[in-house]
């Protein structure tokens, strides 16, 4: 009877939504007060019901009820409860299910903050944002009910996907989903923009601080879904342009690029429809993410069950959603078109750069992504683009971005003297240079020119980033740094990092492969590992066979690895649990391979230097963003200023726009 | 086909070796054998990297170097056998579409259905460029801000 | 004024290629070996250790190639369609793959032997020179040893009329 509860709960959810969508519009459009009115209300009786149709999900798992189906097939009563409440998203009827759950979140969050803004446009926002809960809790209804019965029920269920019975991996969708989700706000932002036929710098500090909260989560999301992919999935790789992860890297690529483009529109109120645009394009590439895990388009492990009905679905939601903003959009956006003038040394060319080249490598991983689809389509029969494709190309718009932005972060705005900004980085770029040639010989025995560029770019970047806040803090008279400036200089010095940690790692990585017998000991980049004996453990759900090795250095002890291979006991497949020793400046990583008979195993060893910089460096990266959105000026409110006051100079010629 | 032949010979006897490899491990591990690699580190890192980007054909989307299967396990001893031959990285490329299709490597060929793939990168960074030019001399054309506050 | 238009033009000719890729198979690899000539090999005889089977014996006239294997559970659905293809006259060479012959003459006894002969590939590399990589795959081969189609999974009633009956009229018709 419960999930019937549930599923009557979605029902009114959707009700409510429609009704969040239609109204405030419709409101908006006539200029009906109590109609617009009625967007908060709306918004709050969703949010309502979408967490009582999650919660009546997560009683279904927790109470082991496998009259439900989809609780039958991503569950089981061995399964421990933390991993019970997980399996809710653990399939694709459940993680729409969290979709919306994220929706409503930040549709309140928005309906509550919206008190500021006027009604017009607060309410035009909570309509688009109406239009999208309801668009994907129809299709959760129609094609993805997750309350669908399975009778008569079966005793037991069939687990949860043992890749999935894991901390880090039961954290990775919300908090990647949050982001995802969250892109829904500034574009919500945008079309209402559109709609108003109003956008000003007040519009620009609305919008940037969602859009840097959304980022922040798809940061982190993401470089856990990496972190996770490394240490569990047993071959030292973190990262490996798959559609689905290219489908999260995609909006956080444009979100990027949306943040810098407010950036100079709250300050010049220029670049305006681009960022309207960029806003448009962030949520539709999430869309597309979802569209591409759940249609079966094409191959991932990440993939959901495909079903080309679910797709024509997401595809059409997809089309309506998005060209319906870009319609829109092609017949407004000339109404935002405004002066501002700059030089070619100036904080807005950078920017203007930096979005260039973000929107350049964003094409780029879409293309290369999509171009299968593309080939069979057109006939040319099935292709594989992978790795040594995007690592290439990638690299070909980012390297410059990272030369760039090393400069750009202290160009001022409108108009600079170049030899005042290369006068004061031009030592941090030697010194950069200096690092990346000696560092490589001296702690990994040698080098290569990608190497040196790499660690070049990196530490550039993280010089940039500290000059700034290091020499303020030693010149005890000098200006204090804004919060929104602190988060500035954090966050690229993350990037930094990262750079530095992808750069080491990729070149100095050392793979190895052994056939071992227990008592033996090999080396492995200098450290020494001893086989010490091998055990069978029993799990709450699996089974396995546990090695212990014990790591040294010189014949110093460093610590004991126990690497397990479990075989959980529904699902039958094998799955390998490494150990790691990690520190910021290595990981050393074992894994169990095959039993070749007669007490030898193979083993895998893995070598991995500076590969936590990469994590760390997303980390620091997320932080800075969120020292950015708290800045004080956020959280005051707005004052309507006129927005062509002080346009002096001669009058501007008006010839194209 | 003689190249075949010899090949087949070649991987006959390669196999004869692993046979042999896995019955002296079996009689006596002196060192900690390589498992899957070669001793030469120059040749073990090229087939490292090689075999990253070589798909595994049954699988959701891995390399032959990740997989856990019997089948990938079959690719990477057919690789190994094609690289002690003297086989380039390319030419074992070509080897392996020629039987299972462009599908198998991670890496595009370069051909008509792929140039637009391929040119990607110069084609976008030259829009790019265009665009950056086209702004860039429009904004400078007008007229700064004098007065500018946050 | 017309470039705002442009993202709408690049978004619709997107959702046509997603709609096309809805209904295409992203698994489904065409074989490079179509229209080209059998790879050749000699290989022991199942049945008879002493005696050897080869696309010399293929050769003459159309001819299946069935990749078969005891651990393969696929291999088991399509068997009786292939029992009943034998019968009606259709002459099947199995390629036994990385098999162990005790067991894979168990098998056929079992279940019925609906091959003429099949060769035993213990390594694997001839289902390599095929391409093969997951059983059961079947290849029709022409008597002049041209590969003409090749099916990757489960032979069945509905496959053969489709796609490979055709081929063999047609064939027949040409000079």
């Amino acid at each position: 009877m419960i999930p019937e509860l549930g599923q009557f709960a979605l029902i009114l959810a959707c009700c409510l939504a429609i009704c969040q969508a239609a109204l405030p519009l419709a409101g908006a459009q006539t200029g009906r007060r109590d109609w617009m009115v009625m967007a908060r209300s709306a918004a709050t009786g969703q949010f309502v019901f979408v967490v009582i149709a999650y919660a009546v999900l997560t009683h279904a798992f927790v109470t082991d009820d496998f009259s439900v189906r989809f609780v039958a097939l991503h569950s089981n009563s061995d399964l421990p409860l933390g991993y019970k409440i997980a399996a809710v998203w653990g399939g694709h009827e459940g993680s729409l299910l969290l979709w919306s759950l994220m929706l409503a979140l930040w549709t309140l969050a928005v309906a509550a903050a919206g008190r500021s803004q006027p009604l017009e446009f607060a309410s035009r926002v909570l309509g688009v944002l109406g239009i999208v809960s309801a668009g994907v809790l129809l299709f959760t209804l129609l094609t993805s009910n997750p309350f669908d019965r399975l009778l008569p029920p079966v005793i037991d269920g069939n687990d949860l996907n043992p890749l999935l019975q894991d901390p880090a991996m039961v954290a990775h969708p919300p908090l990647l989903y949050v982001g995802y989700v969250g892109m829904a706000v500034p574009f919500a932002f945008a079309v209402a923009a559109l709609l108003t036929g109003k956008l000003d710098r007040n519009w620009a500090r609305w919008t940037r601080p969602w859009t840097v909260g959304a980022w922040i989560f798809l940061t982190v999301g993401i470089a856990l879904g990496s972190w996770w992919a490394y240490y569990e999935l047993g071959w030292g790789g973190w990262w490996f342009w798959d559609p689905v992860e290219n489908a999260s890297f995609m909006p956080w690529l444009m979100g990027t690029a949306l943040i810098h483009s407010l950036a100079v529109t709250e300050r010049r109120g220029i670049f305006k429809s681009w960022t309207v645009l960029l806003a448009i394009a962030a949520f539709t590439l999430s869309l597309l993410g979802t569209f591409l895990v759940r249609s079966g388009v094409l191959i991932s492990v990440h993939s959901f069950a495909s079903d080309p009905e679910r797709g024509l679905f997401i595809l059409l939601l997809l089309l309506l959603i998005s060209g319906g903003s870009l319609v829109l959009y092609a017949f407004r956006a000339h109404n935002f078109e405004a002066e501002g003038g700059f030089r070619l040394v100036s904080r807005e060319s950078f920017l203007l750069a930096n979005n260039i080249l973000l929107v350049v490598a964003c094409g780029l991983i879409l293309f290369g992504t999509l171009y299968p689809l593309f080939h069979d389509a057109m006939g040319a029969g099935n292709l594989s683009v992978g790795e040594p494709f995007f690592n290439v190309v990638f690299l070909v718009p980012m390297l410059p971005l990272a030369f760039l932005l090393g400069l750009g972060m202290h160009a001022a705005w409108q108009k600079m003297n170049p030899k005042t900004l290369i006068g004061r980085l031009r030592w941090l770029g030697i010194a950069a240079l200096l690092v990346a040639v000696v560092f490589p010989l001296i702690a990994y025995g040698s080098t290569g020119v990608m190497t040196i560029v790499g660690i070049t770019a990196g530490v550039w970047v993280t010089l940039s980033s500290l000059i700034e806040p290091v020499s303020r803090w030693l010149d005890s008279r000098a200006v204090r740094l804004t919060r929104a400036q602190w988060g500035m200089f954090i966050a690229h010095l993350g990037v930094g990092l990262f750079i530095i940690g992808a750069s080491v790692t990729s070149a100095f990585t050392i793979e190895t492969d052994r056939a071992v017998r227990i008592g033996e000991t090999w080396e492995v980049a200098g450290f020494d590992i001893e086989f010490r004996g091998l055990r069978q453990v029993e799990g709450p759900n699996f089974v396995a066979d546990e090695g212990e090795f014990e790591l040294r250095r010189d014949g110093e002890f460093i610590a004991t690895l126990r690497p397990q291979k479990r075989i959980y006991r529904v699902r039958t497949e094998p799955m390998t649990e490494a150990a790691i020793d990690g520190r910021m400046a290595r990981d050393v990583f074992v894994a169990l391979g095959e039993p070749l008979g007669d007490g030898a195993w193979s083993i895998r060893a893995q070598y991995k230097p500076m590969i936590r910089f990469i994590w760390f460096g997303c980390v620091i990266m997320a932080l800075g963003g969120l020292l950015a959105a708290t800045d004080r000026r956020y959280r005051e409110p707005v004052r309507e200023r006129a927005e062509a006051k002080s346009r002096v100079g001669k009058p501007a010629e008006q010839g194209g726009h | 086909m003689p190249a075949l032949t010899r090949l087949r010979a070649l991987a006959r006897g390669a196999s004869t070796l692993a046979m042999a490899a896995l019955l002296a491990l079996g009689a006596a591990l002196h060192a900690q054998e390589i498992v899957e690699g070669f001793e030469d580190p120059a040749l073990d890192a090229r087939y490292r990297d090689l075999i990253h980007e070589i798909r595994c054909m049954k699988c959701q989307n891995q390399s032959i170097a990740e997989s856990p299967i019997d089948q990938a396990a079959d690719i990477r001893r057919l690789v190994r056998v094609l690289m002690v031959d003297g086989l380039s990285d390319a030419e074992i490329r070509a080897y392996l579409a020629e039987r299972y299709g462009d599908f198998i490597n991670y890496r595009p060929p370069f051909k008509p259905s792929t140039w637009l793939l391929w040119s990607a990168p110069v084609i976008l960074l030259a829009g790019g460029a265009f665009v950056f030019a086209r702004v860039l001399r429009e904004r400078m054309g007008q007229p700064l801000d004098e007065d500018i506050d946050r | 004024m017309w470039r705002y238009a442009i993202p709408v033009v690049l978004l619709l000719v997107l959702g046509a290629f997603f709609y096309r890729g809805l209904y295409l198979n992203p698994t489904f690899v065409e074989s490079p070996l179509i229209g080209k000539p059998a790879p050749e090999f000699t290989l022991p005889d199942l049945e008879n250790p002493e005696g050897t089977v080869g696309t010399e014996d293929i050769a003459g006239r159309y001819a299946l190639l069935n990749v078969w294997a005891t651990w393969c559970v696929e291999c088991r659905h399509e068997h009786d369609f292939l029992l009943s293809l034998a019968e009606s006259g259709m002459p099947i060479y199995g390629l036994n793959w990385k098999d162990e012959r005790d067991k894979a003459l168990e098998w056929l006894e079992v279940l019925g032997d609906p091959y003429v002969a099949s060769a035993v590939d213990e390594i694997g590399d001839v289902a390599i020179d095929y391409g093969v990589y997951g059983a059961p795959e079947t290849f029709l081969i022409g008597p002049d040893l041209t590969i003409l189609a090749k099916h990757i999974g489960p032979l069945s009633t509905a496959i053969w009329e489709a796609r490979f009956a055709p081929l063999i009229e047609s064939h027949h018709g040409a000079p």
